[in-house]
């Protein structure tokens, strides 16, 4: 193999990722710019929210469920050591609200919902469905990109939600029913070391840029897949790799912004 | 447009993740114990604060009574300054003691209010003359490690 050839292969890896960035980020603006459509015609969005969110829905309350349990027994294994059981609740809610929920949400929420949304569209370019739109004059952007993109961006907080609050239940089931620890400071404890704004707040625009990553990555692998079985396979892996990388290199970044020196 | 039972399931899951919103805000968050019920503001003076901070609790007999709005430097005699927002139901006596306490040995640090017999009310805007600076710990230790070796001599 000779050094010229090699050269030549590493450039053109550069130079197509950096292409595919460029192309990324356009194609990011045209759905923010057409996505009029998705609300003035808001039941395409609700579709979207029903097939992205809904059917989320047992994945996240099971898995924020089992969460929340382990997390009130790890919590109360390292807390009794310490004779502190009665922080247990104030150590499921803080580290639920604030990273757990939004985090974990997010990663299930891209190999349920963005795999699926790469897959579909993926498909429907090597079905030629989009270049049949094109040629009906709809814009495939306006009709079927954006309004995917908002019911992600509108679903991703109110799974959080709902992890972080089945996964303090969860801890609630395992460190108060079964362990026994005294419910008045497990709850009152939670109470007084979890802040509305500083904790809550803060976990829900988390998961708003989490749903944004994940719903613009998804989308634009499937809309960038070559139209073959493997190409739409391919992009579906990428989607769930990439979407997955980005949550938690966000997740560091926020993190590091929410919290300094508070 | 008729109504489908794809809207019923998005309207579920809408209500469910918002419930879950609340729930967390006032089941485990502190909006509850944010009184919106009116309140009047009172200052005190202390030499060092320790440990506390803005949204500390004000307690009179251990009861809550108020929180701890801001805490600044007053530079014309360089002690802190504590603004607390106390219930209007709670009327506190002009000679009352505000000190800084901490609930149990490490715990977190709030203002403990212990009324005098007055007859006048403190109002909005007044000061608390009588206050009781933090327990710092390390001073208590350093004071007492010098006095006992003091002893010894």
């Amino acid at each position: 193999m000779n050094i010229v050839g090699g050269l030549r292969g590493i450039g053109k890896r550069v130079v197509n990722a950096v292409w595919r960035t460029g192309y990324g980020a356009r194609f990011f603006v045209m759905t923010l710019r057409y996505s009029g459509m998705s609300f003035r015609r808001f039941r395409l969005t609700v579709r979207e929210i029903f097939f992205s969110g809904v059917l989320s829905l047992i994945i996240i309350l099971v898995a924020g469920m089992f969460v929340g349990m382990v997390l009130g027994l790890q919590g109360y294994e390292t807390l009794k050591r310490y004779g502190s059981e009665s922080a247990l609740g104030s150590l499921v809610a803080l580290s639920l609200v604030r990273e757990l929920g939004p985090v974990l949400a997010a990663l299930l929420f891209a190999s349920r919902a963005g795999s699926a949304m790469t897959a579909e569209i993926g498909l429907m370019k090597a079905t030629e469905q989009i270049d049949a739109m094109e040629l009906m004059a709809v814009n495939p952007i306006a009709r079927v990109v954006a309004p995917r993109f908002w019911a992600g961006v509108i679903s991703m907080p109110l799974l959080a939600a709902l992890f972080s609050a089945m996964g303090v239940f969860g801890g609630y089931v395992v460190g108060v029913v079964n362990i026994g620890v005294d419910e008045g400071s497990f709850w009152s404890q939670m109470q007084a070391s979890v802040d509305f704004q500083h904790d809550i707040l803060n976990g829900v625009i988390k998961s708003l840029v989490f749903g944004l990553a994940v719903t613009a990555i998804a989308l634009f692998e499937g809309y960038d897949a070559p139209p073959t079985a493997e190409g739409v396979s391919g992009a579906t892996t990428r989607t769930v790799v990439e979407s997955s990388l980005a949550i938690l290199m966000l997740d560091f970044i926020l993190t590091a912004f929410m919290f300094q020196g508070a | 447009m008729e109504r489908t039972t794809l809207d019923l399931w998005v309207g579920v899951f809408v209500v469910a993740g918002i419930a879950a919103l609340v729930v967390l805000a006032l089941k485990v968050g502190n909006l509850s114990t944010y009184n919106v019920s009116e309140s009047y503001q009172l200052q005190a003076h202390f030499t060092n604060v320790g440990g506390l901070k803005p949204t500390a609790s004000v307690r009179s007999a251990g009861v809550l009574v108020g929180r701890v709005v801001s805490i600044v430097l007053d530079t014309s005699n360089y002690d802190a300054k504590v603004t607390m927002s106390i219930d209007k139901r709670y009327q506190f006596p002009k000679d009352t003691f505000a000190n800084i306490l901490t609930s149990g040995l490490l715990g977190e640090q709030y203002i403990g209010l212990i009324p005098g017999g007055d007859d006048k009310m403190l109002q909005n805007g007044d000061e608390f003359k009588k206050t009781q600076s933090a327990v710092v710990l390390e001073d208590l230790i350093g004071k007492f490690l010098y006095n006992s070796s003091d002893a010894k001599k």
